[in-house]
C-alpha cells in the first residue's frame, strides 16, 4: 500500500523546513521526501496549493466514554478529531467512572481500538474519583497507559494533596495537567467577572480565580523542579504569571483554546449557554493578551477543550447549563485567522497544533523518513460557513455556528492511510 | 414592537410612548367600573418561577382590566419541579395559543431564550439581575407625573445594585431620558465597572444623595448568611440606610421611591417610609397603569 500527499507545501517546523515537495508513504511510514516522486502504483492525493503538516495533536479533550455516551463516545470523538485534523488526542479523566482506575485506562483503548485510527492516549485522574481528597493509584495507571495526570474539571483545592499528588506521580514520570481555578471565586459565577457581567445581570468569577491557582501551581512546579502543563489559559494576568516562572527557568507549559482567541464575554449577550465556558470568555484585552502569548511563545499549544453537551442540556436557563463547547471540528479555521491576519506565520500554527506531543512526552509532530505517517493537510484559502449539524460529534454545543471561517482541513492522514476527507 | 425584554433596547420615543399611553388607562382606573374590552379574547399567562407578590398581581390586575384571559402558573405547580426542560414547557404552553407570556424567572436571559422558542409576546417581569423593564417604568411614570419631566433630574439609587434587576432597568430608562443617576452601596453590592453604565459612583449615600430629586431605595437582597455582603443589619442600617437625616441632604421636594418589598428599619427607615416624600404606594398604583399600556401596545395598539 503507497500513499503519495503530492506537491503540497510541507511545513515541518521540528525539522526546521517548509518546502514545496511530495510525500512518500509505504506501509504506514514515511519512506521518502522528494520533489520527483514515483507514483506508480501508488494512491495520489494532490496537495497542490495546499500545506501539509505533521498531524496535529488536541492535548485537552473531553470523549464523555464511559458514562455519558449520549454526549460523546470515543468511536464519535475519534471521529470529530480526524474531521479536525487531528491525529491524535489525550482525554480527560472526568468520566464516570472517573479515570481514576486501570480498568478504565484499559477501556478507553479497548474502545479506540475499534475506531478510524485516531490515536487516543488517555489523561488519569490525579485524585480518586476526582475528588481532590486522596491520591489516585496513580503508578498503576502509568502501567496500564496513562500519559499524564489531571484534575480538569474538578480542580485540587487543597495545596498539600497538589504537592503529594506531583511529588508522588514523578516517582512514574508522570506530568500534572493544571486546571487552574479557585472554586470560592468560581461557585456561584456563570461568565467573567466585569462590565459585562454588570450589563447582564450575571454573577461573574474573576480572572484572579485562574491567576492565583495558576501562580500557586507554577510555584509548586518551580519548588519541585517538576514539569507541570496549565491548561486552558484565558487571561492576561495568568500569561503574565506562566512568563514569569518560565523565566526562572520551571518547567513550565501552557495551552489555550480556539475560543479564548476568538470571542470574549461580550458574546454572552444573547444568553446563548453555547457561550458559557470554563475558564469563561474573558475581556478583550485579555483575548488580545492571549494571542500575544501564542505568537511570544508563552503559550506552547492549542488545545480545544473540546466538551460535547446534549442539546437538552444546553436548552436551559443559563444558570443551569452545563459549561463547556465541542472545539474539535472548528479549531483549525479559527486559529487560521491568526495566520490570515499576519498575526502568526504558518510555521507557528502548526507548531501550536503539535507541540502538544512533545509536552505529553510522546512521539510525534515531525514528517521524517522513518517515522509513522501521520499528516494533517490543510487549505488555508477556502471559506465555508460552520453549521453545527455538519459535525461528527454526537454533540452540536457549538458558539460558531454560522461563522464564517476561512480555512479548512483537507485531508487527515493516520499511520498512511487517509481516514477523512473533507467532502464540503 | 413584540417584546418587551428591558430597557436597553428601548429608545425615547418608544419609553414616552409608553407613559402617554399609561395616563388614559390612568384615567380608566380611576372609574368606577374599571374595565375596558380592549384584550377580550386574548390569552396571556403569567408564569412566575420566582415568588412574587407585587408584580404579578399588578399584571393579573393590569390585564383583566383590559378583559384579557389569564392563567397563572408558579413554579412549584409546574412541570419543571418535575424535571422537564424549560424549552419543553415552553413549547407546550406555546402549543395552547397565548398571544403573550409574563414571565419572572431568577435566571438572568430567560425571557429572551423564550422569545427563540415561542411564538407569542414575551413580557419580562423580571430576570434574574438583569432587567425589570415595567418596574422601570412605572417608576419612570411616578417621577413624569410628580417632576413633570426627567431632564436634569438627579436621582440616587441607593442599597444593593449588584443584585439588582430594578437598578439596571432605572439606570438605562433615567440615561435615556436625560436625568442623572447617582449611585452607592457596599463595596460588596456594586457591580464591577458599572460606572461605564453611565452612573457616578459614591462611596456612602449621603454623597449621593446630596441635592437629589428623588431617592430610590433598593431592598437589600438576604443572601445565605456565608456569601453575606454586609456583616450584620446593624452595621448596614448604620451606613445605608435612609434616614430623616439623611434625606434632608436631598432637594426640598425629593422623592422616595422603593420598589418594595421593603425591608423597613434595614433600607429604609419607618418615618421615611411613611412620610411625605414617600411615593411608595402611588408607584403600586402606576404600575397598573403602566402595565395596561404594555400589553395595550404589545398586544392591541400600534408603535408609533
Amino acid at each position: 500500500m503507497k500513499l503519495v500527499v503530492k506537491n503540497g507545501t510541507v511545513v515541518n517546523p521540528l525539522v526546521g523546513k517548509t518546502e514545496k515537495t511530495s510525500i512518500v508513504i509505504e506501509n504506514g511510514v514515511v519512506t521518502e521526501i522528494t520533489k520527483n516522486p514515483d507514483t506508480k502504483d501508488a494512491e495520489v492525493f494532490d496537495a497542490d496549493g495546499l500545506f501539509v503538516a505533521p498531524g496535529f495533536i488536541d492535548i485537552h479533550v473531553h470523549f464523555r466514554d464511559p458514562g455519558f455516551e449520549y454526549k460523546e463516545d470515543i468511536i464519535s470523538g475519534l471521529e470529530a478529531a480526524a474531521a479536525g485534523g487531528f491525529t491524535s488526542v489525550c482525554t480527560m479523566p472526568n468520566t464516570k467512572p472517573a479515570a481514576d482506575n486501570v480498568e478504565t485506562i484499559r477501556y478507553m483503548y479497548e474502545r479506540a481500538s475499534k475506531g478510524n485510527g485516531v490515536k487516543l492516549y488517555p489523561i488519569a485522574a490525579a485524585t480518586k474519583e476526582l475528588k481532590g481528597e486522596s491520591l489516585a493509584p496513580i503508578g498503576e495507571l502509568a502501567e496500564g497507559g496513562a500519559i499524564a495526570i489531571s484534575d480538569d474539571g474538578r480542580p485540587i483545592q487543597n495545596t498539600d494533596l497538589l504537592k503529594r499528588v506531583m511529588e508522588y506521580a514523578s516517582t512514574f514520570d508522570m506530568m500534572y495537567v493544571s486546571h487552574s481555578e479557585d472554586l470560592y471565586l468560581s461557585e456561584t459565577a456563570q461568565m467573567n467577572e466585569g462590565y459585562y457581567s454588570t450589563v447582564y445581570g450575571m454573577t461573574g468569577c474573576p480572572v484572579v480565580g485562574e491567576a492565583s491557582q495558576i501562580a500557586r501551581d507554577c510555584m509548586m512546579a518551580e519548588y519541585l523542579k517538576l514539569p507541570i502543563h496549565i491548561a486552558h489559559v484565558s487571561a492576561a494576568l495568568s500569561v503574565d504569571i506562566i512568563k514569569f516562572f518560565k523565566e526562572r527557568g520551571a518547567k513550565i507549559t501552557a495551552e489555550t483554546a480556539p475560543h479564548y482567541i476568538t470571542l470574549t464575554d461580550e458574546a454572552l449577550g444573547g444568553f446563548d449557554t453555547n457561550t458559557k465556558i470554563n475558564p469563561p470568555l474573558r475581556s478583550e484585552a485579555d483575548r488580545l493578551a492571549v494571542i500575544k502569548a501564542l505568537k511570544d511563545g508563552i503559550i506552547d499549544a492549542i488545545a480545544t477543550d473540546h466538551a460535547p453537551h446534549h442539546q437538552r442540556e444546553k436548552e436551559v436557563e443559563f444558570n443551569n447549563a452545563p459549561s463547556g463547547i465541542v472545539g474539535l471540528e472548528t479549531a483549525l479555521p479559527l486559529v487560521l485567522k491568526l495566520y490570515h491576519d499576519k498575526e502568526l506565520s504558518i510555521e507557528r500554527i502548526v507548531e501550536l497544533f503539535t507541540a502538544g506531543y512533545k509536552i505529553m512526552g510522546l512521539e510525534g509532530g515531525k514528517i521524517e523518513v522513518g517515522a509513522p505517517a501521520d499528516i494533517t493537510v490543510f487549505d488555508p484559502a477556502y471559506q465555508w460557513t460552520v453549521d453545527k449539524n455538519m459535525f461528527k460529534s454526537k454533540s452540536h454545543n457549538t458558539p460558531f455556528h454560522g461563522f464564517h471561517v476561512k480555512g479548512a482541513v483537507s485531508a487527515t492522514i493516520v499511520n498512511g492511510k487517509i481516514i477523512y476527507s473533507r467532502d464540503f | 414592537m413584540k417584546h418587551l425584554l428591558g430597557i436597553e433596547n428601548l429608545n425615547k420615543d418608544q419609553i414616552m410612548n409608553i407613559l402617554e399611553t399609561a395616563v388614559s388607562f390612568a384615567e380608566i382606573n380611576q372609574r368606577q367600573i374599571k374595565k375596558v374590552p380592549t384584550l377580550k379574547g386574548k390569552t396571556i399567562i403569567n408564569f412566575f418561577a420566582e415568588p412574587s407578590t407585587r408584580t404579578r398581581t399588578s399584571f393579573e390586575v393590569a390585564e383583566k382590566r383590559l378583559s384579557a384571559d389569564t392563567y397563572n402558573i408558579a413554579v412549584s405547580g409546574s412541570a419543571i419541579q418535575k424535571g422537564e426542560t424549560l424549552a419543553d414547557t415552553a413549547l407546550n404552553l406555546q402549543a395552547m395559543g397565548p398571544d403573550a407570556m409574563v414571565i419572572r424567572h431568577s435566571v438572568s436571559g430567560t425571557p429572551q431564550l423564550l422569545t427563540e422558542i415561542m411564538d407569542c409576546s414575551i413580557i419580562n417581569a423580571g430576570d434574574g439581575f438583569h432587567e425589570h423593564p415595567t418596574q422601570a417604568l412605572l417608576d419612570a411614570y411616578t417621577i413624569w407625573q410628580r417632576k413633570g419631566g426627567f431632564e436634569g433630574l438627579k436621582v440616587a439609587l441607593l442599597g444593593d445594585i449588584y443584585h439588582s434587576r430594578v437598578a439596571r432597568s432605572n439606570i438605562y430608562l433615567l440615561n435615556k431620558m436625560g436625568a442623572h443617576v447617582s449611585i452607592s452601596g457596599p463595596g460588596t453590592m456594586l457591580p464591577k465597572e458599572v460606572e461605564k453604565m453611565g452612573v457616578t459612583v459614591e462611596k456612602l449615600p449621603k454623597y449621593a444623595v446630596q441635592d437629589a430629586d428623588i431617592v430610590m431605595m433598593l431592598r437589600v437582597q438576604n443572601e445565605r448568611a456565608s456569601n453575606l455582603l454586609y456583616p450584620d443589619v446593624r452595621e448596614y442600617s448604620r451606613y445605608f440606610m435612609l434616614t430623616p437625616e439623611l434625606l434632608k441632604l436631598a432637594k426640598k421636594d425629593a422623592l422616595v421611591m422603593h420598589p418594595g418589598p421593603a425591608n423597613r428599619g434595614v433600607e429604609i427607615d419607618d418615618v421615611v417610609m411613611d412620610g411625605e416624600q414617600s411615593v411608595i404606594l402611588e408607584q403600586v398604583s402606576n404600575g397598573v397603569n403602566v402595565r395596561m399600556a404594555v400589553l395595550y401596545l404589545l398586544l392591541g395598539g400600534s408603535d408609533k
